[in-house]
């Protein structure tokens, strides 16, 4: 069921290997971040709420 | 049903069900993105006209449809707050906006990176970029407009009613591909006549959609917990073991 040859073939994308990985690479790179962000924003919230108690 | 779904309307009642609900929308998400990933990218056939470019579109119109969808629950939110003065609907307009300003930039990013070698340009003032350049910007104003006013009813308020009046753009960007003529493709699924694509891209768009859906359902309860102890912090309820202690011992 697999539709390429070669991982070369496929890196390559038949030649818009620059805008297809581009487009999965920065998409993966945003959630990653935001997900890595939310974990320091509640950290960070939930430190302060100790702090004032 | 034996459930009162109204308590969970009690940010400190809602706190702890988010928290519980995190862990299976993360899991089922990261499910569906990697076989959707593994659909679109190993086994999909190429596109005869566009070549493997085409493949963008899985990421490319999952983003989109977010973008919108986002928006306009954001709005449904923000309109229960100021219809029912509740606060914990303003909370969770103010916890999606994040996420729906970064699929509408990754819409036009990944836009971009299609549009290159299939119209030769990165950018064109069509229709459809243009009008969703602009949802880009609604995002950005309800999250200025919130962070702007120190008093937090009136800066709910106010990013609210722009909000909901920025609605009317949702419908535009969906049907501006019918209503004028764009440099845009048409929709690759429409409500009325199917789809006009392969079996096996068809699944792997609405996997990958499925996926960011429900990748966005938990981190938007992720962040509606964040704003929950932010601004409820000087209220007691929060003093409970409701937060668990970090790791690092302080």
């Amino acid at each position: 069921m697999m539709y390429w040859g070669s991982v070369s073939e496929f890196l390559a994308m038949g030649g818009y290997g620059l805008y297809v990985w581009t487009s999965y690479i920065v998409t993966a790179l945003c959630l990653v971040w935001e997900v890595l962000a939310l974990w320091r924003r509640r950290a960070a919230a939930a430190a302060e709420n100790r702090g004032v108690l | 049903m034996g459930i009162n779904w109204l308590k969970y309307s009690a940010p400190q009642a809602f706190y702890p069900l988010a928290g519980k609900l995190i862990p299976w929308f993360s899991i089922v998400a990261a499910l569906a993105i990697a076989v959707g990933l593994y659909i679109g990218l190993l086994v999909a056939p190429t596109d005869f006209q566009q070549g493997e470019s085409y493949r963008i579109i899985f990421v490319h119109v999952p983003a989109a449809w977010m973008s919108m969808f986002l928006y306009v629950v954001m709005a449904v939110w923000a309109g229960f707050g100021m219809g029912l003065n509740a606060r914990l609907s303003f909370m969770m307009a103010q916890a999606i906006a994040p996420t729906g300003a970064m699929f509408t930039f990754l819409a036009l990013l990944t836009g971009a990176m299609w549009g290159k070698p299939t119209w030769g340009a990165w950018w064109v003032w069509d229709a459809r970029l243009t009008s969703e350049l602009i949802l880009l910007f609604q995002y950005a104003g309800v999250m200025l407009l919130r962070t702007s006013i120190d008093d937090l009813r009136r800066a709910d308020r106010a990013s609210g009613v722009f909000a909901l009046v920025g609605v009317v753009n949702v419908p535009i960007i969906y049907f501006s591909v019918k209503w004028w003529n764009t440099l845009h493709q048409g929709a690759s699924v429409s409500m009325s006549g199917g789809s006009k694509m392969a079996a096996t891209m068809l699944t792997a768009m609405l996997v990958m959609t499925f996926g960011f859906w429900m990748y966005s359902i938990a981190v938007i309860l992720s962040r509606s917990r964040c704003v929950i102890l932010e601004r409820e912090q000087l209220l007691s309820w929060n003093k409970s073991a409701s937060i668990p202690e970090p790791v690092e011992a302080r």
